[in-house]
């Protein structure tokens, strides 16, 4: 592999003086979040939160466009039986199907409001030369799609070849043009949570928009310890240079109550200026029927069936 | 870094809802008596004093102050529980009642972690995560030693020392109640306790647990009252144990008036312990341990971390963090199962804390506090940090005993140390490095009875605690918790 030049402006960030990470420490930390009750009115209110920050995903190779028209009616159209709800934030599929959602989300007058997220870099593996996954993430962003969702190299990340994953996410970067960029750093394979908050850093200094924890292809995907070492990565981040990077835990989050430890940890961890779809998303495909499914039972008191929310 | 563009705003969109723990299962009644040879009996003088609920000034109960008569009364009947039952019984026969109580206590739990806030003001996660389950893992520690004190001390003969008398404080009601019971009785010996004035509920439920657990009458006996309550215990000739928590000031008059006598003594004491942070721990850690070192139970720890360390090189960033982890501490409600810092135990313990904050800033340190709103009725106080300060400082010297913590700052591992052990406290310490070495280099050289790496304020009853210096003299919990106990020879 060749490695390509750097067109970022910033340079290699000194990943031996990133701040340490006892996993010990980081596991209590998230016990804490996991303890606070949250009730009533304040419950709803993170449903809706959680369901608005959802990327509706389908990433099988058995997709087709009808599948994925599919899946942009779903986020359109939640559940239009209880009025008031938010649309999911964006619906994330592969490359090939940008242009079959992007047409399905335009032809409902949601361009702009619900995104298109597509992965792209030879997901999940990575494993493609760079100029391959430049083009398929040039013809993402052609076909229409306003974020893509990368994968890092994690071989040249876990042979300490920083070098090359900062160069190719900063090329990555560049291609993406106007495109938002999520940097998947697929947590499930760097080893220690040490090596989590190296990837976040080494992933904002070279440009990503967000980071993300996992393709959803490799366990464990998302969990809660490596989804607060990345916030702090994010808020060191913001600290040192004040800009505002997002974050994705993807995979696993599949209940209400997890989003809404979630959704806990980031209060506490960042504040309000993350608390919205622009900065904080889950990658998520069964999270929002059990969002909904909790949301009636809120303003019902009782349970429906899981045959009267619509599977898409 | 530059603070006034990147700041985090804590003050969210979204906020909690109250989340209350209810208190419809419980019971507290008008009045308590003095529990004396198995039975709650009214005080001699006809004494009584009020239990108010510090997160609302409101009377719960109640109490009976126990005088000097009474407190005759509960020894003699401690001396007759020990001559007639409790010494002549099978020690796996003590072991069972010792279990007895400690699983009342488990299936209890939520009640006595209602009582224990209502009366203390501590939040509800803490005691119902951290007081009760500790309390009845002593109970169950101990319970299992009852029929193998010779084996803890292998070569030695042991026996039990008699009668022993117990000072506990209002931090931890239940807990040190739980410490300092479960290893007597275990050894053999009866017991005369003393809670403390503020916080007696409690304890004198664990007297209901004991009497309903069927234990011989006098082998528990529990005087409630203040520091004359507790001097009459003290001075009691037939007493041949003084096991006491509390300020140094009252240990060193206790030490006082029993020198010279035959009575043993044990003494856990005040504590200003060093939380020691290298600029290679794991920082967000770190400060996570500083807020569970000095915050946890409002600060009302003897082994608190209420001296923090920092190495330079980090220190900003440190205290940043900090700064910005203190506004999310939510203060209020002690009931409320998201507080995360109750409410000051008295208003005598409030107006303490708050001379120190007078003080800290008289002698030029700077004060900054979160900026929680606080209940209009109640004894509260905000997480407080003082900065600029140096060893010359009161708020850096003496035991606050508060939410208040005294941050300064060393460059080389030996600075720390030096400014570690310089003070007349010597009960816990703090070590945060992700190298090995420099652990059991700092955990070696602290005189302090109790030192966590890369965490704070952890306990088990297998562990011993207890301190250096002023901070008291012999050792609870473990092997050596019996040691305090017994006659070896």
């Amino acid at each position: 592999m060749s490695t390509p030049a750097s067109t970022s402006s910033s340079p290699l960030p000194r990943l031996d003086l990133v701040s340490r990470v006892d996993q010990t420490g980081v596991e209590e930390r998230v016990a804490r979040f996991c303890k606070r009750s949250i009730k009533k009115a304040s419950k709803m209110q993170a449903l809706k939160l959680a369901l608005g920050m959802i990327d509706l995903t389908t990433l099988e190779g058995q997709d087709t466009p009808g599948k994925v028209r599919q899946l942009c009616q779903k986020a359109i159209h939640l559940h239009d039986s209880i009025p008031g709800l938010p649309h999911v934030a964006a619906v994330c599929v592969y490359p090939v199907m940008v242009g079959v959602a992007r047409k399905a989300l335009d032809d409902q007058g949601l361009a702009g409001e619900i995104k298109v997220a597509s992965v792209a870099t030879a997901f999940p593996s990575g494993m493609s030369p760079l100029h391959i996954k430049l083009e398929e993430t040039k013809i993402a962003v052609a076909e229409g799609a306003d974020e893509i969702d990368m994968v890092i190299s994690r071989g040249a990340f876990l042979r300490g070849d920083y070098g090359y994953v900062f160069d190719e996410i900063a090329a990555v970067r560049d291609a993406c043009g106007e495109a938002h960029l999520k940097v998947i750093l697929e947590t499930g394979e760097l080893g220690t949570l040490d090596q989590v908050r190296r990837a976040s850093v080494l992933a904002m200094h070279a440009g990503a928009d967000f980071i993300k924890t996992s393709t959803g292809k490799i366990q464990p995907a998302a969990t809660m310890p490596v989804t607060l070492v990345m916030l702090q990565a994010i808020r060191d981040h913001y600290y040192e240079t004040g800009r505002q990077v997002g974050m994705k835990p993807a995979g696993g989050i599949s209940k209400a109550k997890l989003a809404i430890q979630y959704l806990v940890m980031l209060r506490e961890t960042l504040g309000q200026a993350w608390m919205a779809p622009e900065w904080f998303r889950f990658g998520a495909s069964s999270l929002a029927n059990d969002l909904i499914m909790q949301i009636q039972k809120q303003q019902t008191g009782v349970y429906q069936s899981a045959d009267y929310f619509s599977k898409d | 870094m530059d603070e006034t563009t990147s700041k985090l705003a804590f003050d969210t969109d979204w906020q909690y809802d109250p989340a209350p723990e209810s208190t419809d299962h419980i019971r507290i009644d008008e009045q308590y008596e003095l529990f004396i040879g198995g039975e709650f009996v009214a005080p001699k003088e006809g004494r009584y004093f009020d239990s108010i609920n510090p997160a609302n000034e409101q009377v719960l109960a109640r109490v009976a102050a126990a005088g000097k008569d009474d407190v005759a009364r509960a020894v003699k009947a401690a001396r007759k529980a020990y001559q007639t039952s409790w010494s002549t019984l099978k020690p796996a026969e003590r072991g069972k009642y010792i279990y007895r109580i400690a699983r009342v206590l488990q299936e209890r739990a939520r009640e006595f972690a209602v009582i224990e806030t209502l009366d203390g003001g501590k939040p509800i996660r803490e005691s119902r995560d951290i007081d009760i389950p500790l309390a009845a893992a002593h109970f169950f520690y101990y319970a299992g030693w009852a029929d193998k004190l010779e084996y803890a001390f292998p070569g030695k003969q042991v026996a039990a020392l008699g009668v022993a008398g117990q000072i506990i404080p209002w931090n931890f009601p239940l807990l040190m109640a739980a410490w300092k019971i479960a290893p007597a009785l275990a050894c053999g010996n009866t017991v005369v306790l003393k809670p403390a004035e503020t916080t007696p509920l409690t304890a004198l439920k664990l007297a209901e647990v004991i009497r309903d657990a069927g234990l011989p009458p006098g082998v528990v006996n529990i005087v409630t009252g203040a520091g004359d309550t507790g001097a009459a215990l003290v001075d009691h000739p037939d007493i041949d144990k003084i096991a006491f928590t509390g300020s140094t000031a009252v240990g060193r008059s206790i030490q006082k008036s029993l020198a010279g006598t035959s009575t043993k003594y044990t003494l856990e004491l005040g504590g200003k312990a060093a939380n020691i942070i290298f600029a290679d721990a794991a920082i967000d850690e770190a400060v996570e341990g500083i807020v569970n070192g000095i915050f946890f139970n409002q600060g009302h720890v003897c082994c608190a971390g209420s001296r923090l360390l920092v190495q330079e090189s980090v220190a900003d960033e440190v205290i940043r963090k900090l700064k910005d982890r203190m506004e999310s501490l939510i203060v209020g409600d002690p009931m409320d199962k998201n507080t995360d810092i109750g409410a000051i135990n008295s208003p005598a313990q409030l107006a303490k804390i708050e001379d120190y904050l007078r003080i800290g800033q008289a002698e030029g340190g700077e004060m900054y506090q979160s900026s929680a709103t606080l209940p209009t009725t109640g004894y509260w106080c905000r997480p407080t940090l003082f900065t600029g300060v140096s060893q010359s400082n009161r708020v850096v010297q003496e035991e606050i005993f508060g939410p208040v913590l005294a941050i300064q700052t060393f460059r080389t591992l030996e600075e720390g140390l030096d400014k570690a052990n310089n003070t007349p406290y010597g009960l816990s310490g703090g070590v945060w490095t992700d190298k090995g070495a420099k652990i059991f280099k700092m955990t070696r050289a602290i005189r302090a009875g109790v030192i966590w790496a890369n965490t704070f304020n952890k306990f088990d009853p297998a562990s011993p605690f207890g301190g250096y210096k002023e901070s008291g003299m012999g050792r609870e919990g473990g092997l050596h918790g019996l040691d305090a106990y017994l006659e070896l020879s």
